[in-house]
């Protein structure tokens, strides 16, 4: 039983890193390929913050998620000036940048070695140490994303986004400035991304680069592409289907050795055949240009 | 309303814009004209800033617009059309034309987050005047398929209605009629007079010149990227230097 809401605490975690893409990449239509880099910024800054200062997870989780939007701020930029595919390159290189320095800065980081014992949220005392409170935790904040990001793109704002996304043109030739939408998306998914770290390394009580590599960030993407870009239900069932289904590899009594690598060839697989047969997403509605 | 002084446009040494300057003025309508490569789109593409000029200003009711961004130039009241029509193709066609409606509250990110009611209240009074606009250009019947469904004729007409939306001063029009079939480009004419009507000031576009002597009160004639006449529509088909580069052509 354990074991199953684990996976349903790692799910959650997934869903807000998916909806959070999902804002950037669906609605607003910007290739961006380093989503796990605002989620490693997150993780590293309230794991950091509460092992070397003690300062509560409940405070680190939101100065996380600042920082992370500082980065997004930063990615934003670029996307002022590439789109498509120049973009998701750009991205791209973000995270291999912040993979790198999270592998590279010893001194901060410990580098390969990791940050063991990160401590558990706590409420007056009640640690949020067993995998229920976790989930109870967890499923908090996917709401709070939910609603979020759910009223951001149900209104006027959010209809600018999705112009952005059909023709940054003819958007501004609407009167409305392009870039200020992008800056405005770009830092509040990478705000949700940052959350989601920070969920992640005081759950796990342990993090460490391989947590935050490239191959994350396009599962992410395959997430939402999965679910279908710019539907918020596609992305919960994008993240969930992603997650649980190599789980049930397990079952099938494969070896771990053999389990991770089919991972990811069910990945593929999976998005190849969505591709011929539905590239719009499960429930989505919007295609890829 | 409009002038534009000296604009100037090179692109790998061919001057696609060459010294242009001219003047419309308020509550008219202005076609221009030239033959295919003249720089009538180059034009445009200066003047709403979506291209920088190498040189020359572009004032718009006095104030000089030369160095704005394009949607800054759009919110003090310059709207265009695109010459291959830019929709927002996988959004309701009523979605467009509210994208082209002007938001005090909607459109700030602390209201949507927050679904303040003013935002709603103002959401619905938008929707009221997007369903008049595509009542006026006869799109009501399409109020809720994405625009990429609508006929090339409609979507001119979508992106007309879009264009009024913004309830710009003075329309830019590229090529309003083209490719369209004889009812619908009476429509779009009348829509154009229309406007005038209600005290707009319109600049088009256009190679049909029937239509362009149907509507416009002044014609300004491009080749290879200079004004080689301006002037009443009878006045300059009779213009040597315009039979020769365009309309000479066409009397052979």
């Amino acid at each position: 039983m354990e074991y199953i809401i684990h996976i349903l605490v790692i799910t959650g975690i997934y869903i807000i890193l998916t909806l959070s893409l999902n804002l950037i990449v669906g609605y607003t239509g910007l290739a961006a390929l380093g989503h796990i880099a605002f989620a490693a910024v997150g993780a590293y800054t309230s794991s950091l913050l509460a092992l070397n200062f003690g300062i509560s997870p409940w405070i680190g989780i939101i100065v996380g998620a600042i920082l992370a939007s500082v980065l997004g701020a930063i990615v934003a930029y670029p996307s002022l000036r590439l789109t498509g595919d120049y973009l998701a390159l750009a991205t791209f290189g973000l995270g291999v940048i912040v993979y790198s320095v999270a592998k590279n800065w010893v001194g901060l980081t410990r580098g390969p070695m990791g940050l063991p014992g990160i401590p558990a949220f706590s409420i007056f005392g009640f640690q949020f140490s067993n995998v229920w409170a976790y989930l109870l935790l967890v499923l908090v904040f996917v709401l709070i994303t939910y609603l979020a990001i759910r009223n951001i793109t149900n209104s006027p704002f959010g209809r600018i986004l999705k112009g952005i996304r059909e023709d940054e043109i003819a958007s501004q030739a609407m009167g409305k400035s392009v870039n200020k939408y992008k800056l405005i998306v770009f830092v509040v998914g990478a705000f949700f991304a940052g959350i989601a770290g920070s969920l992640y390394a005081h759950y796990i009580t342990f993090i460490d680069p391989s947590s935050f590599t490239v191959m994350e960030s396009i599962a992410i993407l395959l997430m939402v592409v999965f679910g279908g870009m710019g539907s918020l239900k596609g992305s919960f069932v994008g993240a969930s289907i992603l997650v649980v289904f190599p789980e049930l590899l397990r079952f099938l009594g494969m070896p771990s050795s053999i389990a991770a690598p089919m991972r990811q060839m069910i990945y593929g697989l999976l998005l190849v055949i969505l591709m011929i047969w539905r590239p719009q997403g499960l429930l989505g509605r919007f295609k890829f240009k | 309303m409009l002038q534009v002084h000296n604009l100037c446009k090179e692109f790998d040494g061919i001057k696609a814009v060459d010294d242009l300057s001219f003047t419309i003025e308020e509550n008219s309508i202005v076609s221009l004209v030239g033959p295919n490569g003249s720089g009538k789109t180059t034009a445009f593409n200066l003047i709403s800033r979506f291209l920088k000029p190498d040189n020359g200003k572009v004032f718009l009711e006095g104030r000089d617009i030369t160095f704005f961004n394009p949607f800054r130039i759009a919110r003090l009241g310059l709207g265009r059309t695109f010459q291959n029509i830019r929709l927002f193709p996988q959004i309701s066609v009523l979605d467009n034309v509210m994208l082209g409606l002007g938001y005090e509250t909607g459109e700030r990110f602390s209201a949507a987050l927050l679904q303040s009611r003013r935002m709603k209240r103002e959401e619905a009074s938008n929707i009221k005047k997007a369903e008049e606009l595509l009542e006026f250009v006869g799109l009501s019947g399409k109020r809720d398929s994405p625009a990429e469904k609508l006929s090339h004729g409609q979507r001119k007409l979508l992106e007309l209605a879009r264009i009024l939306a913004l309830e710009p001063k003075i329309f830019l029009l590229d090529e309003p009629i083209a490719g369209l079939f004889p009812e619908t480009k009476r429509t779009m004419l009348g829509l154009i007079q229309a406007l005038k009507k209600k005290g707009g000031t319109i600049l088009f576009i256009e190679h049909d010149l029937n239509s362009v002597m149907a509507v416009a009160e002044k014609v300004i004639v491009l080749n290879y990227g200079k004004k080689i006449a301006e002037g009443r529509p009878e006045e300059v088909t009779n213009n040597e230097e315009v039979l020769s580069a365009y309309l000479g052509k066409r009397r052979v």
